[in-house]
């Protein structure tokens, strides 16, 4: 193993895992949007926009992520939709990882005991203020733990933006294996960097986790 | 018409969950301040009845009123919801789980609602909760999150909940159902009190020795229908129909 090369390129890496970071925090700021719309629609009180939450989380986990991007990014143009590589890729993944985290959201709010909707409607809440003020207080503290399994996956998903030439961590890694012929330094310095970031996202989860929960 | 002055009146309340009937055609007048008792095998509908007066399992037929106010008016959507968040206000409502607030205290789980609906400040909301949860012998524990009672307590702080909103009339719920034989008495000594007050009060219940102590009336229903109705005296020393007395004879088999 190339010990002086790894040392010599690292900083090149650490500055891609930036990027990867940017990306994986973009990526679950629109994911998160897109799950909580997807679980309101999955619990609307209309049929129609019903299926329309169903159709969105059938479409997006139904279909390979790389496929996805690929269709915005290189079919986007095609139909108007004119995307640098890194906006195709938040937009791309943030969208995929919404349709994970729509079924998160509503799994944490159905869980919650119908008796606690029917203890705040006798009191005369609102279907909205029952919600609001009841469910989702206690749904959020039990949707911590599965959004935080969501985060690590959508944070793993981000290699897949450097089929599209996003800069980041796997594609800097392929970058760097053209000029060197060292893969197995390369892909292991980045995997090494993946690692440390969901490391510390899954410490930051857990901690959060513990923090919220009821006494 | 008949007369919509009572204070509680079920109409030809009729419920179906498909072919099934559970409620065929019930009446029941009920006048401010008397309590009424409501009695019967499980799956006799009783509880299906009581949940139909504030519309938590609306009828398939038939009227309630409350204080001259039909509680399941038809109205479009928004408008009847409106209209029974306004009613739910005037009747309250124990369950037999308590279905306090978890991520509340005591005092948070009394103080919601009429901050949230009657905009109490926080002094005012002291206020109250201070008296409600006195009321229930629950003031000391009034910082206390519900994982942190007992059944009893719990059931406790839950009608506090319910009375914080000055209702007119409380539904309970078979209340003491799910407690520990030991944790029932704390709770129906609560009920006598607000029986003291002239509370309205419509129970469910299975114990037969609580509902003849405390109540006006007692409802024997089985199958949907009332069986039997009368002052207590009445319908548990000498019921007429032999349903009744079926029912009593394995109740208080079971109970000794």
């Amino acid at each position: 193993m190339d010990m002086d090369l790894m040392l010599r390129v690292y900083p090149f890496f650490l500055q891609a895992a930036g990027t990867t970071i940017l990306l994986s925090v973009l990526t679950a700021l629109l994911g998160l949007a897109c799950g909580t719309l997807g679980a309101a629609a999955r619990l609307s009180r209309f049929a129609f926009v019903r299926f329309l939450g169903a159709a969105y989380v059938s479409v997006f986990r139904g279909t390979p992520a790389l496929i996805q991007l690929f269709i915005l990014y290189f079919g986007g143009p095609q139909i108007g939709i004119q995307l640098d590589a890194f906006e195709a890729g938040v937009i791309g993944l943030g969208i995929n990882a919404g349709a994970y985290m729509t079924e998160t959201i509503r799994g944490a709010i159905i869980s919650i005991d119908k008796g606690q909707k029917e203890a705040a409607r006798t009191l005369g809440l609102s279907r909205w203020q029952a919600m609001y003020r009841i469910i989702l207080p206690q749904a959020a503290r039990l949707m911590v733990r599965p959004l935080g399994v969501n985060l690590n996956m959508l944070i793993k998903a981000t290699a897949l933006v450097a089929a599209i030439s996003v800069i980041e961590l796997t594609y800097t890694a392929q970058r760097y294996i053209g000029s060197t012929y060292k893969p197995f330094e390369m892909f292991l310095l980045a995997g090494v960097l993946y690692m440390i970031i969901i490391y510390a996202t899954g410490r930051a989860v857990a901690w959060l986790d513990r923090k919220v929960q009821i006494t | 018409m008949s007369d919509h002055r009572k204070f509680v009146q079920i109409r030809h309340a009729q419920k179906s969950f498909g072919t099934l009937e559970v409620l065929k055609d019930i009446s029941l007048t009920v006048e401010r301040g008397q309590i009424v008792a409501i009695i019967g095998p499980s799956g006799s509908g009783k509880s299906t009845l009581l949940r139909a007066i504030n519309d938590l399992d609306p009828l398939t037929g038939g009227e309630v009123w409350l204080d001259g106010v039909q509680v399941n008016k038809s109205l479009p959507f928004r408008q009847y919801e409106k209209h029974i968040n306004q009613m739910r206000q005037d009747i309250g409502m124990v369950f037999q789980h308590f279905n306090l607030f978890p991520h509340m205290t005591a005092r948070e789980n009394v103080t919601m609602a009429p901050k949230m609906l009657k905009g109490l400040s926080k002094e005012e909301a002291d206020k109250l909760a201070e008296e409600q949860l006195d009321k229930v012998g629950m003031l000391e524990r009034m910082d206390y999150y519900p994982s942190q009672l007992s059944g009893g307590q719990k059931q406790r702080v839950a009608i506090a909940r319910a009375l914080a909103m000055k209702p007119k009339l409380m539904l309970f719920d078979e209340a003491t159902s799910a407690l520990d034989p030991e944790l029932v008495d704390e709770v129906n000594q609560v009920m006598k009190k607000l029986a003291e007050e002239h509370m309205t009060m419509i129970i469910v219940t299975h114990e037969m020795d609580f509902a003849a102590s405390v109540c006006d009336r007692v409802l024997f229903m089985d199958q949907g229908v009332v069986v039997e109705e009368g002052p207590p005296s009445v319908v548990f020393k000498n019921p007429e129909k032999e349903r009744t007395r079926a029912f009593l004879r394995k109740h208080l088999e079971g109970a000794k």
